[in-house]
């Protein structure tokens, strides 16, 4: 169900960059990814430590307090699957804390490799399902938060007013 | 919200709500409903996904009490707990004992609007502070939602920049102004509640029974912070939000931002199964990380967190009796998006706080009122949907919220609920009423109760009335139009003094055809045989538009007839009255005079788009399904049937073509004419095959933006509804303001549009019909 092929990808870069968020491609080299993150980062930071070989820049705080929450200005997290269609990203809600971290900060870089794009909701559906069965919690995320309750569309209601999206290339491991 | 006793108060409460609200409502939902027009034009699977949406919502409401035993079950091994609630003070009792008077933060939701939550939370002392900024400017307000989806959509910019200033004290200087100000406003306050609270309350769009999860569909992030800050979370839903597997979450997905606000998809769509591994963010404890230091992303992530509370309380509230009630169960499957209020005309001009109940507004609140609040409620708004059906295209799970308004009307009238007896509120000492009596008791044999308000009686017998009218023409026109007549025509039976009545011809459609000598087409040069079906409009008032009917079929070729026999009432008139046995007398009338013309081979073709919408969507419900099937299949639309002709090889010679202008370099070009195809005619899908034809005989079409003119049938005639009718027509107004030539399907859109432009508003049979 899983695929990269580049139609995916081209397909999930248009349409993230249609919901107003920003896709940053990057080659599957574990410096390079923590070079693009850097150069997304704006501090104070925090992050939640990311799977699978890839790591935070300096300058992003993991294990962060409620405190550094509130403080931050970026928050830095990976992504577990993204759904070329709308352009979204799922976003896991786990024991490190990776909601909070992608939500309270104005800034939300998620970091998501490429061969977890699928095609649209339904395949992205059924991934999550067999994921919520196992007891999971995830946010489908589009773009940054958004308001048109105060008279006009506003971007950064509660959450983040920016998102970038950090796809790092090749297979899925 | 007040509660209207009488004509006079419901027109001034709708008058002031045009004033007062109207603006900001029409200007919010229309943007709302074009973005739903566009971001579904996207969706190449648009109407499967619909189907889809409808048969997962089907089964599972049939299957609802084994869904919630799956859904206890999985919350319960997680060590959630869950709670079926009889009623709101059910449900609040519960709630209440979680909070115990704490700090609550919560989420949209409507649900919890119906229980008036907050106010039984309150009276223990809690603090309850709503976290979506539209809701939060509602209760800083003290007013009620307007709509379901955008509670403050009434309140414009410049009304909460107020409302801000004067509840937080504001200096003019410190005064947040514009959008963005007002958003960053209201963030940074309700941060500070969200960092303080003991609770989090959110509702929910779908439960899912496979897993135990709860899906919110927001854009804000607030119900995300809600769900995940405190370590407390109570979602609270009505019995009805339960779907089978979280694969079935994947249609309402894709449909449910597109048909409500015209997003593609909200921000965000949180799939929560709690107690979730989350930490609680605990902002006034000691400064310690949020999560075990040294935790990698997707830790745990199937692993409740130990600190976690989690209770949803599911809210039965009436909804497993509207289970089992034949035509409100469809109710049930809404999944509150606001298509239904963002499509409907009356919505778009007045709003929730009118077109709504104690929680719910818009078209389906008519069925959730009932079901919920019980008749009395729904009986205060049920008049405002006027059965336009565009509503019908536009509901995502494709129920048919007419039909619903339409049999809880009935029910209204049968009940004796209190608005049918408005009448009986005036004064009755000068005598008037009794001159009137005639028309609304004595000509009418109709299956209603008597009880039944004499303008509902008037306008769902009017097939009696044009006899009449016809009959003793001119004399019923004059009589009619005298000042006298029609005061107390508005004071006695509701009739708005404002509006031209119809004019009665002497010489009925059927007269004409036979006085001419019948059919002109001998059967065997016929191309086809029709019936031009007769209906009472077309045969009583509006006879021209039939004689152009018969003279343009004739042109292409078909043996036209106009049988005596079948100039019978559809059933329509009572129908938007909600008489329903009426309308099926009616009905069966109908089909015994059609349907041997269909068996003898005769196709019938219908002129008013709302007798032929009777045909083919009410008459499955009022006949036998076979007939229904039947009379549907050999009905034709005027301008789809010459459509048909045409494309089927009929020579368009004999017809009259549009005059050709010529542009600035000498080239031809058409002649410009703007349209408005009837309400219910484009819920049929037949405004194209109007607009083919003009084009393919020269015409520049222009189509209307707009969902419904406003008159809908009786509507505009009554007292109460005339200004907000001619409201509803106002953007006709703004897009053919300017137009040479207007034309339209349906007889009171071309009175409406006739009142609007001052115009003589011609139907499109009479634009290409052969001169006589």
């Amino acid at each position: 169900m899983q695929s990269d092929t580049p139609d995916e990808c081209a397909a999930f870069v248009a349409n993230a960059e249609r919901h107003h968020a920003a896709v940053h491609r990057v080659d599957p080299d574990p410096d390079a990814v923590a070079s693009a993150i850097a150069d997304l980062v704006a501090e104070p930071a925090v992050g939640v430590r990311l799977p699978g070989g890839l790591s935070l820049p300096d300058g992003v705080a993991t294990d962060p307090t409620p405190a550094d929450l509130d403080a931050a200005v970026t928050g830095v997290t990976a992504a577990t699957l993204a759904v070329a269609d709308y352009g979204s990203v799922v976003v896991c809600s786990d024991a490190a804390g990776t909601e909070a971290v992608s939500l309270f900060p104005d800034r939300h870089v998620a970091v998501v490799r490429a061969g977890d794009v699928v095609p649209g909701m339904r395949e992205a559906m059924g991934v999550l399902g067999d994921r919520l069965r196992a007891g999971e919690s995830a946010v489908i995320a589009t773009g940054p938060s958004a308001t048109a309750d105060m008279g006009d569309l506003v971007v950064g209601a509660h959450g983040p007013r920016e998102v970038e999206i950090v796809l790092v290339e090749g297979d899925r491991e | 919200m007040s509660k209207p006793s009488s004509r006079d108060e419901r027109a001034a409460r709708i008058r002031e709500l045009l004033e007062t609200e109207g603006d900001a409502v029409a200007a919010n939902t229309r943007g709302f409903n074009r973005g739903r027009y566009e971001s579904t034009a996207d969706l190449d699977d648009y109407e499967s996904l619909k189907a889809e949406a409808r048969s997962i919502k089907e089964d599972a409401i049939e299957r609802l009490p084994d869904l919630i035993d799956d859904l206890r079950e999985r919350v319960e091994a997680r060590g959630g707990t869950v709670y079926v609630a009889d009623d709101a003070a059910d449900a609040n009792a519960y709630v209440r004992e979680v909070v115990d008077g704490e700090n609550v933060v919560k989420s949209k939701s409507m649900t919890t609007e119906e229980l008036d939550l907050n106010d039984a939370l309150e009276a223990d002392g809690a603090r309850v502070t709503e976290t979506d900024l539209g809701e939060w400017v509602i209760q800083l307000a003290d007013e009620e939602p307007s709509h379901i989806v955008a509670p403050g959509i009434h309140k414009s910019r410049e009304a909460i920049a107020d409302l801000f200033a004067e509840r937080f004290d504001l200096a003019e200087d410190d005064r947040p102004e514009t959008a963005e100000e007002l958003t960053r406003f209201a963030r940074e306050k309700l941060l500070t509640e969200i960092e303080t609270a003991d609770v989090g309350v959110t509702g929910a769009n779908f439960l899912t029974a496979d897993s135990g999860s709860l899906a919110l569909v927001t854009s804000e992030g607030n119900a995300r912070k809600t769900a995940v800050v405190p370590d407390t979370h109570v979602a609270v839903a009505g019995v009805e939000k339960v779907i089978p597997s979280v694969e079935d979450l994947a249609p309402f997905v894709e449909l449910i931002g597109r048909s409500g606000t015209g997003q593609d998809i909200t921000s965000y769509v949180s799939l929560f199964t709690p107690p979730t591994p989350s930490p609680p963010v605990r902002f006034g404890g000691p400064d310690e990380p949020i999560a075990d230091p040294g935790t990698a992303g997707g830790v745990g992530a199937g692993e409740p967190h130990p600190e976690r509370d989690f209770h949803l309380v599911l809210v039965d509230n009436g909804r497993l009796a509207m289970r089992e009630d034949d035509d409100l169960r469809e109710t049930l499957y809404c999944i509150r998006c606001s298509a239904c209020s963002n499509s409907c005309g009356n919505f778009q001009s007045v709003g929730g706080h009118a077109f709504g109940g104690e929680t719910y507004s818009g078209g389906i609140a008519t069925g959730w009122e009932a079901g919920v609040e019980g008749l009395d409620t729904a009986a205060e708004f049920n008049d405002l949907c006027t059965g336009c059906s565009r509503c019908v295209p536009a509901c995502p799970v494709g129920i048919d919220i007419p039909w619903i308004n339409t049999v809880v009307r009935d029910r209204i009238n049968r009940g004796d609920h209190g608005v049918g007896d408005e009448r009986r509120d005036g004064d009755p000492g000068d005598g008037v009423a009794g001159e009137f009596d005639f028309l609304v008791d004595g000509l009418t044999p109709d299956e209603e109760p008597a009880g039944l308000d004499p303008a509902k009686r008037l306008f769902g017998n009017f097939e009696t009335l044009a006899r009449l009218g016809s009959a003793t023409a001119p004399l019923s026109n004059r009589a009619a139009d005298l000042g006298p007549v029609r005061a107390a025509m508005d004071r006695w039976l509701g009739v708005a003094r404002e509006r031209d009545l119809p004019k009665f011809e002497r010489e009925t459609l059927v007269d004409w055809f036979r006085d001419r000598g019948g059919p002109r087409v001998s059967e065997s040069m016929a191309r086809r045989e029709a019936v031009v079906y007769p209906d009472v409009y077309t045969n009583h008032v509006a006879v021209d538009r039939g004689k152009a009917a018969v003279r343009t079929l004739e042109a292409l070729g078909v043996r036209v007839t106009v049988p005596e026999s079948a100039a019978v009432g559809s059933g329509r008139a009572p129908l938007s009255q909600g008489m329903v046995e009426t309308a099926r007398r009616k009905a069966e009338r109908c089909r015994d005079a059609l349907l041997p013309e269909i068996e003898a081979g005769r196709d019938v073709v219908v002129i008013e788009p709302s007798d032929l919408a009777a045909f083919e969507r009410e008459y499955e419900r009022l006949l036998p399904e076979a007939d229904a099937e039947r009379l549907a299949d050999g009905s034709y639309e005027a301008l789809e049937y010459v459509y048909g002709l045409l494309e089927h090889g009929a020579d368009a010679g004999g017809l009259t073509a549009a005059e050709t202008g010529r542009d600035g370099d000498g080239g031809e070009t058409g002649e410009p004419v703007a349209y408005h195809a009837h309400c219910q005619q484009r819920t049929l899908e037949l405004e194209a095959h109007t607009v083919a034809v003009l084009e393919r005989l020269g015409y520049e079409v222009t189509t209307s933006e707009t969902e419904c003119c406003g008159m809908a049938g009786s509507f505009g005639y009554k007292s109460e509804y005339y200004e907000l009718s001619m409201d509803v027509g106002e953007p006709l107004v703004e897009q053919f303001g300017d137009a040479e030539r207007v034309l339209a399907s349906g007889t009171s859109c071309c009175e409406q549009l006739d009142a609007l432009l001052g115009d003589s508003i011609e139907h499109p049979i009479e634009a290409i019909a052969p001169e006589p």
